[in-house]
């Protein structure tokens, strides 16, 4: 009998961040059914009447995944099923033409976990930007470099007050793993967000994909967190570094393993610095009020 | 007074809008998930669903959506995990479902919503138009449409009997206003015994299932082809389930086509919805003129029951009064008669709600056919 609920030869690109990240978070599932509005997992998971993914899954459309899994737990429910519905989507699905489903699955507070994994571009149909992609990054359709910061949404579902937030990265796998073993025993709207490094759209070797991930947690450009029923605590390294233990490493570092920021001038790299160090005074700010409110 | 009241009960007659029985038709055709979201004139299709299920008289998980889109997302998704599932929408809310629409089809889940036909804007105009269901035709929705508040009722019942044999979404049509906010004593025959609870298996967790992945060209195919002969085959289906409501409720409501005075017409309109009911008065008064006029009142429109259309017609001179408008073809009704009868005449009326009298119908044909 087959166990794993990933199971070997799915059509990923090698080094995909995407397929661990699915390892990890099905590993730590139980008993659920998974979600995919169209992204690369839609794709990668097979092509009927085969499947590389071992546990139920719904392929739905762009726009519909937060509201097509909220009628799926909701006859679950009906019925007396105990089992999670985890919808699985890229950035695409969730920052942009998602985002609607999402905020109001979000607002109706459904008992659903939705993990978005942000490769901060629309990868399956050939590295277009999206919401998520950042500043300065070379897309197919941002040529000479995104002109507009990212978004963020994981900050969007702490304003819609949800039970859980978190942050992960492709680079820390058993942080992964944890915040969704932690998300599983949360009762409402649960949201995961994992920085997941893209070989092909990011430009970077396929045997990279793990230190990108890491690069991106030690120079601050990504920062790693919960915010559990209105508390917020920084965690991983991200904390280490918030609470002076380890030093930030220079974000150039990180930006020069990519050919996506490739032709990035100087005033743009300040611009990229002046934005992420917003970022960690606004979240710092986040943690001091909600811990001493 | 009260006792009068009392026998009404009795007898399960109740003096309904349109939208509310929809909303009746689906709580005792024992729906369990309904995805809603506001648009006039459907709006109180909802709100009586939500108020029925707060005072506990309906059973069901009610989900307050965001968007007409969703309601349709919630619905496949909740009909796919094994629930009977209902929604209701008009107009610009179901050109907004338009991809769910197709994606509800292919997913082979029986869906079954309420659709108050309206006008699609610009500008805006909430009254009654076809336009925007019948521009669903090639969905593969099933689709009939009512000319009366008995027959949403039951249409309604008979609909989720049809949809989940033949495991395709049905839309149940009818007039903005003209039918979703008039008031008629309607019998709210109880439905248990011609609608047992959905057995549906649902997901299963020990034999997991991947639906929906990637479909190669030849597979592709195939479930096209399936769809295709399950829509053709459902006019089967739709005339056994018609004779057993027949026998079920004592109450014949047509659910493929109706004729009035066929037998010995000469010429016949052809037409669907509220017009239908206007056109029999139509026929009435031409008849007291002496003319022999019939009418055939199309129900289903989707699967089109083409055959008993042509043999209903045949030798006669026919009319096609659409109340929708396919900008360059026409009468969307008229030209699906055209392909079953060859040119047939063709008149709109009513479009957005323009009032449809039996005189105006009266006016239009004679203008037709060279009266003064």
């Amino acid at each position: 009998m087959i166990t794993a609920k990933l199971l070997p030869g799915t059509a990923a690109c090698q080094g995909c961040p995407s397929t661990m990240c699915l390892r990890t978070v099905l590993e730590a599932l139980d008993k659920a059914v998974l979600v995919v509005p169209a992204s690369c997992t839609s794709v990668y998971m097979g092509a009927y009447p085969h499947s590389a993914i071992n546990i139920p899954v719904f392929n739905c459309t762009f726009a519909s995944a937060a509201s097509t899994a909220t009628g799926i737990k909701g006859a679950l429910e009906f019925k007396g099923i105990d089992a999670e519905v985890v919808v699985w989507a890229g950035d695409g699905g969730t920052y942009d033409i998602g985002l609607q489903a999402l905020s109001g699955a979000a607002e109706r507070n459904e008992d659903i976990l939705y993990i978005c994994y942000n490769n901060e571009i629309y990868s399956n149909t050939g590295i277009q930007r999206s919401g998520a992609t950042p500043y300065g990054a070379w897309t197919n359709t941002t040529v000479s470099g995104k002109r507009e910061h990212r978004k963020d949404v994981a900050e969007i579902l702490i304003t819609h007050d949800v039970p859980y937030v978190a942050t992960a990265s492709a680079g820390y796998l058993r942080d992964l793993y944890s915040k969704v073993r932690k998300a599983r025993k949360i009762k409402g709207f649960r949201y995961i967000e994992i920085l997941a490094p893209c070989p092909p759209g990011w430009r970077f070797p396929m045997d990279r994909t793990v230190e990108v991930g890491r690069l991106a947690v030690e120079t601050g450009m990504w920062i790693l967190y919960e915010h559990i029923h209105g508390e917020f605590r920084f965690t991983g390294l991200s904390r280490s570094i918030v609470e002076g233990k380890r030093k930030l490493r220079d974000l150039r570092d990180y930006l020069r393993i990519q050919g996506r920021f490739s032709n990035l001038s100087d005033e743009e790299i300040d611009e990229i610095e002046k934005f992420t160090q917003k970022k960690w005074e606004k979240l710092k700010k986040l943690h001091h009020e909600l811990s001493h409110s | 007074m009260f006792e009068v009241l009392e026998h009404r009960e009795k007898l399960q007659t109740k003096i309904l809008t349109g939208n509310e029985a929809s909303a009746y038709a689906a709580m005792n055709a024992k729906v369990r998930f309904v995805a809603g979201y506001p648009i006039t004139p459907a709006t109180s299709v909802i709100e009586t669903i939500s108020k029925l299920i707060d005072e506990g008289k309906m059973k069901a998980r009610f989900v307050a959506v965001e968007s007409e889109h969703s309601a349709m997302s919630a619905c496949v998704g909740a009909s796919y995990a094994g629930l009977r599932t209902f929604t209701a929408t008009s107009s610009h809310g179901l050109a907004y479902m338009h991809e769910m629409l197709h994606f509800a089809v292919n997913a082979r889940t029986p869906v079954v919503m309420a659709v108050a036909n309206r006008a699609i804007g610009p500008g805006w105009n909430i009254w009654s138009d076809l336009s925007d269901s019948l521009s669903q035709r090639d969905t593969g929705w099933l689709q009939f449409y009512c000319s009366d508040i008995q027959e949403i009722y039951d249409t309604i019942a008979m609909a989720y009997r049809i949809a989940e044999q033949v495991m395709l979404p049905v839309m149940v049509c009818y007039d903005g206003f003209v039918l979703s906010h008039s008031t008629k004593p309607i019998e709210v025959t109880p439905l248990d015994g011609f609608i047992e609870e959905r057995d549906a298996e649902g997901i299963d967790f020990d034999n997991p299932t991947t639906f929906g992945n990637i479909s190669p060209p030849e597979s592709y195919f195939s479930l096209r082809k399936a769809i295709h002969k399950a829509v053709e085959g459902s006019l089967d289906v739709i005339g056994c389930i018609e004779q057993e409501f027949l026998e079920y409720s004592n109450r014949y409501t047509p659910m493929l086509c109706e004729g009035y005075f066929l037998d010995d017409a000469e010429k016949v309109m052809v037409s669907m919805g509220a017009v239908a009911s206007e056109a029999r008065v139509a026929v009435d008064l031409l008849r007291d003129e002496g003319e022999k006029w019939g009418l055939l009142k199309v129900k289903s429109f989707k699967p089109l029951p083409k055959k008993i259309i042509k043999a209903m017609l045949s030798g006669k001179e026919v009319f096609v009064i659409d109340r929708s408008l396919s900008p360059g073809t026409g009468g969307i009704l008229h030209h699906e008669m055209s392909s079953i009868l060859g040119d047939v005449n063709s008149a709109i009326l009513g479009l957005g709600g323009v009032d449809v009298t039996a005189e105006a119908i009266v006016g239009s044909l004679k203008r037709l056919r060279g009266f003064t």
